[in-house]
């Protein structure tokens, strides 16, 4: 059963559309998240779910109930802020109490819920420590286990990981997926980065211009794009422009200019004619100093013009013949080897006919 | 010795000889006036015997002190009357410099200018017009009368530090504290409040040790019976020419106000032991 439910959820700021018209629902239990650029309305959606600002039209619901007339104070919603807003005249103790104290708790049953946040988050021997004397991570705990506390239906993070290092980000990414799973509270998480969303999240909605591009599995958010916004956003991709050529239930065959023709999967109800763009992720195009066996029918010749290094991976990019420039990722796995191409090297492009996607204008 | 550490000491040293020759040397020396005999016509006796009157040291003035009730009396009123206007104005200025903190940005300094542009009259001039106003409403010579003046005349003192440190609170706490399940009152209560102590200290510091030692208010403004410390030690040095008590009532004064502020600091530290 959906425990959040946002529908056709418009707000408006003079003659700027923050969100618009934007319908989906959220399971109990879930790691939801709100993926966009900065300005593409995720954290306006997160105030009106928190309540800090009304819908200009649409409706909340939270367990099937309309949430309009419900203040912040008394929605049993939680907010994980992004600079985490910890109490800094209380210690985290206190800090962790106060929802427990909100709620008019009996003494004993907030100690002893305080005390279980505590050790949730690994912060037993801080009970009595400053927000100011707590490192970043550690505040970061303070406020998941302050959020969690109470048992809110939902638990809402807006970009809780922003203001930590990257190594610290990593580590909190991995505590934040364990946590969620230990509570089993619904967590509707807000991001910029693909990454993070990627790592955490059941499902994501990416949000571009206050509307939802799609709302999918990360798997297949980022194995079937749904648009160009979506296939740029969420990881690397090769977007060349493409027109249909010939649709079959098994195979597109496309125009790519520069390039000839390109077999890619079949789309329903695709028309030759149709405009639009191949798009290519990286790891899908096979590089090679030698020309590849007939299987793979897209096949290019080229020069290598340039690579990153990224430590597990290398990814290079390589001039066809015809003028069209590719990334093509190769895993750095073998021993001892930094690169395998260099600049000016001779290579072969090549990937399967079911790799590759075309996306509709 | 580094440079750094020479600029340091030439940076330091005019505030610490302006300090040292105008306010701990005056200290010192009503504290030597304090034991002494008053002398004829004002001033002090001579140290040394000259023509059979009083000279040297003396605990006369301590004895005269402590030997009067009325001194206490006057200093307990004095104390009254400092902690009743520190309070008003804290009443008064916490709703202003509140809505000051919470006006649009560029409202704020306007706003601010508009608080102390009171300064730009002469202190006496704006007294004598509460004189001008209360008299009509017979009001004028009376406790109320001291204490309106003192309020108004001490606001500004209060709303300025208030408002610096309202100013500052991060408006995300109390979007934690609604969102954890607080409602406007214990918002209040439990953030912005105890966050804004540190602001209502230095604006009570501001206001109560100024009002103790103010003579011009309750003389234009108070009954016979509303003389303060202020007023007693002005009377020592002008008219009864009498400075060893003179000395005496402001060593006193200043005792008082330290011990206060002893008090206070300790207070706030064991306050703060029990949270930690």
């Amino acid at each position: 059963m959906a425990i959040l439910e946002i529908r056709n959820v418009s707000r408006r700021y003079a003659d700027l559309s923050a969100v618009d018209e934007v319908s989906f629902s959220v399971e109990a239990g879930e790691f939801f998240t709100l993926l966009g650029p900065s300005g593409c309305g995720k954290t306006t959606l997160l105030r009106m779910i928190a309540g800090f600002e009304a819908p200009d039209a649409g409706q909340i619901l939270l367990d099937g109930v309309d949430l309009a007339d419900t203040p912040p104070e008394k929605r049993p919603v939680h907010t994980v802020f992004q600079s985490y807003a910890l109490f800094p005249h209380m210690t985290v103790w206190d800090n962790i109490a106060f929802p427990l104290k909100m709620a008019k708790k009996p003494q004993e049953e907030i100690r002893r819920r305080a005390q279980e946040a505590l050790e949730q988050v690994h912060l037993a021997d801080k009970s009595s420590h400053f927000p100011h004397e707590l490192s970043g991570g550690q505040k970061q705990r303070v406020a998941l286990a302050r959020g969690l506390v109470n048992q809110p239906r939902l638990l809402l993070l807006d970009e809780p990981l922003g203001a930590l290092d990257a190594k610290l980000r990593e580590e909190m990414r991995g505590e934040l997926i364990d946590l969620q799973r230990e509570v089993g509270v619904t967590f509707v998480f807000v991001t910029h980065s693909q990454q993070e969303a990627l790592a955490l999240s059941h499902r994501i909605a990416v949000m571009n211009r206050g509307r939802v591009e799609q709302l999918d599995e990360p798997s297949r958010l980022y194995g079937y794009p749904a648009n160009r916004f979506v296939a740029d956003f969420i990881g690397d991709i090769n977007l060349m422009e493409a027109e249909v050529t010939e649709a079959s239930h098994s195979h597109l065959k496309l125009r790519v200019p520069g390039l000839g023709e390109v077999m890619a999967p079949p789309l329903p109800d695709a028309k030759a004619g149709e405009k639009g763009a191949l798009a290519l992720r990286p790891e899908q195009a096979r590089i090679s100093a030698h020309a590849q066996t007939a299987e793979l029918k897209n096949h290019f010749h080229g020069t290598v013009r340039g690579f990153l290094y990224l430590g597990d991976v290398t990814v290079y990019t390589v001039e066809l013949d015809n003028g069209v420039s590719m990334d093509a990722l190769l895993a750095n796995s073998a021993p001892g080897r930094a690169k395998f191409f260099d600049i000016g090297d001779d290579v072969f492009i090549a990937w399967r006919h079911d790799a590759g996607l075309f996306l509709r204008e | 010795m580094t440079s750094s550490r020479w600029a340091k000491w030439l940076v330091s040293l005019p505030p610490t000889l302006f300090l040292l020759v105008f306010f701990l040397a005056p200290s010192l020396i009503m504290v030597a006036a304090s034991f002494r005999y008053p002398g004829e016509f004002g001033g002090l006796a001579p140290l040394f015997a000259v023509s059979g009157r009083e000279s040297g040291l003396t605990l006369e003035a301590y004895r005269f002190f402590f030997g009067d009730f009325t001194y206490l009396e006057i200093f307990l009123r004095s104390f009254a009357v400092a902690g009743l206007t520190t309070l008003i104005c804290i009443l008064m200025a916490y709703p202003l410099a509140w809505l000051i903190a919470r006006s649009p940005k560029k409202h704020r300094d306007l706003m601010v200018l508009l608080v102390i542009l009171p300064f730009a009259s002469n202190f006496l001039i704006r007294v004598y017009a509460w004189i001008i106003i209360l008299g009509p409403l017979n009001l004028l010579y009376t406790s109320f009368a001291v204490i309106a003046g003192m309020v108004y005349v001490h606001l500004p003192f209060m709303v300025l530090p208030l408002y610096t440190n309202l100013e500052k609170h991060d408006p995300a706490l109390l979007e934690a504290a609604q969102d954890l399940g607080a409602n406007a009152w214990t918002r209040f209560w439990r953030i912005t409040f105890p966050l804004s102590l540190p602001g209502i200290f230095s604006g009570a510091a501001l206001v109560f040790i100024p009002v103790l030692g103010m003579f011009a208010i309750p003389e234009l403004l108070g009954g016979t019976g509303d003389i303060l410390i202020g007023n007693l030690i002005k009377e020592q040095f002008l008219d009864n020419r009498d400075w060893p008590l003179g000395s005496t009532l402001s060593l006193m004064l200043t005792v008082a106000v330290l011990g206060l502020a002893a008090l206070a600091a300790w207070a706030g530290r064991t306050r703060r032991g029990r949270a930690g």
